[in-house]
C-alpha cells in the first residue's frame, strides 16, 4: 500500500517537473502576447532554431559559453529582423492576419536551421544527468531525475526575473503600455521598435533556455516543434497574459498528463498523452475562456 | 471580402465547359505517363478537395480550424471500412457515407467555435487532430486488426467494373470532385454562403441580424468536415494506395492551411491555385536540384529551402495580398482583359 503512494507521488512528481518544461516554452509566447499582443505561434520554431544553433555552433568548435553568447546574438538578429519584416509591415493588422504571419515565420526559422546545420538528431550534453538523483531515492523513495529539477529551478529563475521586469522596472512599464494601446504609448514617446526588439530578443533567449533543457532530455531533433505545440493548451489554461499562469498551466498539464498515462494510459494501448492536454484545455475554455490568471476578455462591437 | 456574384454570366459557362473538356478529354488523351496522373494529377484533385473545406470554415466562415487532416483520416479509415465489412455497398455510396461520419465528428468537435474563436479555436482542433489520429491507430476494429500497421486500400470497384489504372481513379475523382466543387460554390454564393461571410466579417453584427450563430457555424464545421473527410477517402485509396494514420498528421494539416492561405482566403479557385502550388513548387525544386545542380545540393536542403519559400510567401502575402494568389489572378485577368475591350 504504502509504495503505491509512493509511487504516485513520484509520477505526479515527474510530471509537474516536466510540466515546468512546458512551462519554460509558454514563457516565451507570453512575453511577447504580453507586450505586443500577437500570438507568436512561431515560439516553438524558436526553440528548435535556437537549441539546434547552439549545438551547431559547439559542433564548430565554439567553447559552451562562447557558443551560448554567439546564440542570444543571433536570437537578438531573429528578433530585429522579424520585428522589421514581419511585424512593422503588418502593424495595425487583425490578430489573425499576424497569427498567420507567425505560422509563416515558424516555417522559415525551421527551414533555415534545417538547410544550415542539417536534420540528424543531435545529442546534447548539458553536464546534468537525467537520471534518478540517489540521495532523493535513498532517503524518500522517490526518483526525482537532476535535470528535472534543474529545469523547475530554472524555470522559477526566469518566472521571478520575468516578473520583477513586468512590474518593479521603468522598461516594464513601457512593456505594458505598449500592449495596452501601441498608439497611445507611442504618442507618450515610448520607443516602439526598442520594445518590440527587447521582448523579441527576450523571447529568443527563453527559447534559447528551453531548448537546452528540451534537448538534454528528448535530443536535438525537429520533433522539438511538436513537443513545443503543448504549450498551447498550457497558455490556455494559465491565461495567455500572465507569466504566473504559464508555470501554473504547465504545471497542471505536465502533471495530468503524466498521472493520465500512467493510471488510465495501459486501459487503451497508452499514447493518451499525445492528446490529454488539448482536450483538457478544451474543457477549460469551455468554463474559463481567459484562463487561470488571463485577463477577461471584452469584446466590443 | 470577396465578391458574391448574384447570377452565372455567360463567361462562367464558357469556362466551365472549357475546364470539363480539358478535364475528361484533353488531358486523358493527351497525357500518357502515369507519373503525371499519380504523382500530380490526382493528389492534386484530392488536397484542393481537403482545401475547400478547409476554406469553408476558414476562408469563409472566418473560423481558424487546423485539423483538417483528421478529418481526412475519419474519412479514409470510414471508407475503408465500410467497404471492408457492408456487402454490395457501392464505392460512391461508402464515399458518401464515409463523408457524413467525418461531418458527424466535426459537428462534434466544432461545438467548442460557438465559445471560443482565433487561437483559442485553434487549440481545440488541434484536439481533435490528434484524438481522432490515436482512435484510430489505438483500437484495432478500424484498421481491421492488421498488426504491420499498413493496410492496403481496396481496389476502387463501380458497376462491377474496377477502376484501378492511373488514368481511371483519375477520371474518378475527377468525377467526385466536380460535382462537390458545383455544390461548394452554389453554397458560397447563395444564402448558406451568404450567413457565412457575415459570421466571419462581424459574428455579433450578424446575429442581430437574425442569422443564427449556432447553425451557420455548426453547418459550416459540418460542411468542411465532409469535404475533407471525402477528400481523405480518395487521397488514401488513389493516391496512397493505403491506409495509415501516420499519413494524416498534423504537417498534412498545416500544409492544407497553407494552400487555403496562399491559394486565397474566401474563394474556391484559390483552393485549387494553392493545392496545385504547394504541390508543384517541391517537384520544381527537385528538378531543378537534379538536373540544375546536379545533386550537388543535399535532398534534406531542398526539403528545408522549400520550408523556407513556403515561410517567406506566406509572410509575403500576408503583407501585400491576404487574399492571396487567387486575387493575383483576378488581377492580372482584369488587366488583361481591360487592354483588350479598349
Amino acid at each position: 500500500m504504502g509504495s503505491e503512494i509512493l509511487f504516485f507521488f513520484e509520477v505526479l512528481v515527474g510530471g509537474l517537473l516536466a510540466g515546468t518544461m512546458y512551462s519554460l516554452v509558454a514563457l516565451g509566447f507570453v512575453l511577447i502576447y504580453k507586450a505586443s499582443a500577437t500570438f507568436n505561434f512561431a515560439q516553438g520554431a524558436m526553440v528548435f532554431f535556437a537549441v539546434l544553433s547552439f549545438v551547431g555552433f559547439m559542433e564548430l568548435g565554439l567553447p559552451f559559453f562562447l557558443a551560448f553568447l554567439v546564440t542570444i546574438g543571433l536570437m537578438v538578429v531573429v528578433g530585429l529582423s522579424t520585428e522589421r519584416l514581419v511585424l512593422r509591415p503588418l502593424m495595425n493588422q487583425s490578430e489573425d492576419t499576424l497569427l498567420m504571419a507567425t505560422i509563416g515565420l515558424g516555417y522559415v526559422l525551421e527551414g533555415l536551421a534545417q538547410a544550415a546545420w542539417g536534420v540528424e538528431v543531435r545529442r546534447l550534453d548539458l553536464g546534468i544527468p537525467d537520471f534518478p538523483i540517489m540521495f532523493i531515492a535513498d532517503s524518500i523513495g522517490i526518483f526525482i531525475s537532476a535535470l528535472d529539477l534543474t529545469a523547475g529551478a530554472v524555470a522559477a529563475f526566469m518566472v521571478i526575473s520575468l516578473a520583477v521586469l513586468f512590474t518593479q522596472t521603468k522598461i516594464g512599464l513601457g512593456l505594458r503600455a505598449v500592449a495596452d494601446d501601441p498608439g497611445a504609448a507611442s504618442s507618450i514617446g515610448i520607443p516602439l521598435k526598442h520594445i518590440m526588439l527587447l521582448v523579441w530578443s527576450a523571447a529568443g533567449v527563453v527559447a534559447l533556455v528551453a531548448g537546452c533543457l528540451w534537448g538534454a532530455r528528448a535530443g536535438v531533433q525537429f520533433a522539438l516543434v511538436d513537443l513545443a505545440l503543448k504549450a498551447l493548451p498550457v497558455l490556455i489554461i494559465g491565461g495567455f497574459s500572465s507569466i504566473p499562469g504559464a508555470i501554473v498551466g504547465g504545471l497542471i498539464i505536465g502533471s495530468t498528463e503524466k498521472v493520465l498515462e500512467v493510471y488510465i494510459g495501459p486501459f487503451f494501448g497508452g499514447a493518451i498523452e499525445g492528446w490529454a492536454p488539448y482536450v483538457l484545455a478544451v474543457f477549460f475554455l469551455l468554463k474559463r475562456p481567459e484562463g487561470l490568471f488571463g485577463e477577461k476578455i471584452i469584446r466590443r462591437v | 471580402m470577396a465578391t458574391t456574384i448574384s447570377t452565372y454570366s455567360r463567361n462562367d459557362y464558357i469556362n466551365f465547359s472549357v475546364l470539363m473538356v480539358l478535364g475528361f478529354l484533353i488531358i486523358p488523351m493527351t497525357v500518357n505517363s502515369d507519373y503525371w496522373f499519380t504523382s500530380i494529377l490526382i493528389p492534386w484533385l484530392c488536397l484542393a478537395l481537403a482545401t475547400i473545406g478547409q476554406q469553408v470554415i476558414m476562408g469563409y466562415t472566418g473560423q481558424l480550424a487546423l485539423g483538417a487532416a483528421g478529418f481526412m483520416a475519419a474519412g479514409a479509415f470510414a471508407c475503408f471500412n465500410l467497404i471492408l465489412r457492408v456487402d454490395g455497398l457501392p464505392f460512391f455510396g461508402a464515399l458518401i457515407i464515409s463523408g457524413l461520419i467525418a461531418a458527424a465528428i466535426g459537428i462534434v468537435f466544432g461545438l467548442p467555435s460557438l465559445r471560443i474563436r482565433g487561437i483559442y479555436l485553434m487549440v481545440a482542433t488541434l484536439a481533435s487532430q490528434f484524438f481522432i489520429i490515436w482512435v484510430i491507430d489505438k483500437f484495432g476494429w478500424f484498421k481491421n486488426y492488421d498488426s504491420s500497421g499498413i493496410i492496403t486500400a481496396q481496389d476502387i470497384v463501380i458497376f462491377g467494373r474496377p477502376y484501378t489504372s492511373p488514368v481511371d481513379m483519375y477520371l474518378v475523382i475527377l468525377v467526385v470532385v466536380t460535382v462537390m466543387t458545383i455544390l461548394a460554390i452554389n453554397m458560397a454564393r447563395g444564402s448558406t454562403g451568404r450567413n457565412w461571410m457575415a459570421v466571419r466579417d462581424m459574428d455579433v453584427a450578424a446575429e442581430s441580424m437574425g442569422v443564427s450563430l449556432l447553425k451557420t457555424k455548426i453547418q459550416a464545421f459540418a460542411i468542411s468536415s465532409f469535404f475533407c473527410g471525402v477528400a481523405g477517402a480518395l487521397f488514401a485509396f488513389t493516391y496512397l494506395k493505403s491506409l495509415e494514420p501516420v499519413a494524416f498528421d498534423i504537417k498534412l494539416s498545416f500544409k492544407i492551411l497553407f494552400m487555403c492561405i496562399l491559394g486565397g482566403l474566401g474563394t474556391i479557385n484559390g483552393a485549387f491555385i494553392g493545392a496545385g502550388f504547394i504541390l508543384l513548387f517541391p517537384v520544381l525544386l527537385n528538378y531543378l536540384g537534379n538536373n540544375v545542380f546536379h545533386g550537388a545540393i543535399d535532398a534534406t536542403i531542398i526539403s528545408a529551402l522549400e520550408q523556407v519559400v513556403f515561410g517567406v510567401l506566406m509572410i509575403v502575402f500576408m503583407i501585400y495580398e491576404p487574399l492571396g494568389m487567387a486575387r493575383l489572378w483576378e488581377n492580372l485577368k482584369q488587366r488583361f482583359f481591360k487592354k483588350k475591350n479598349k
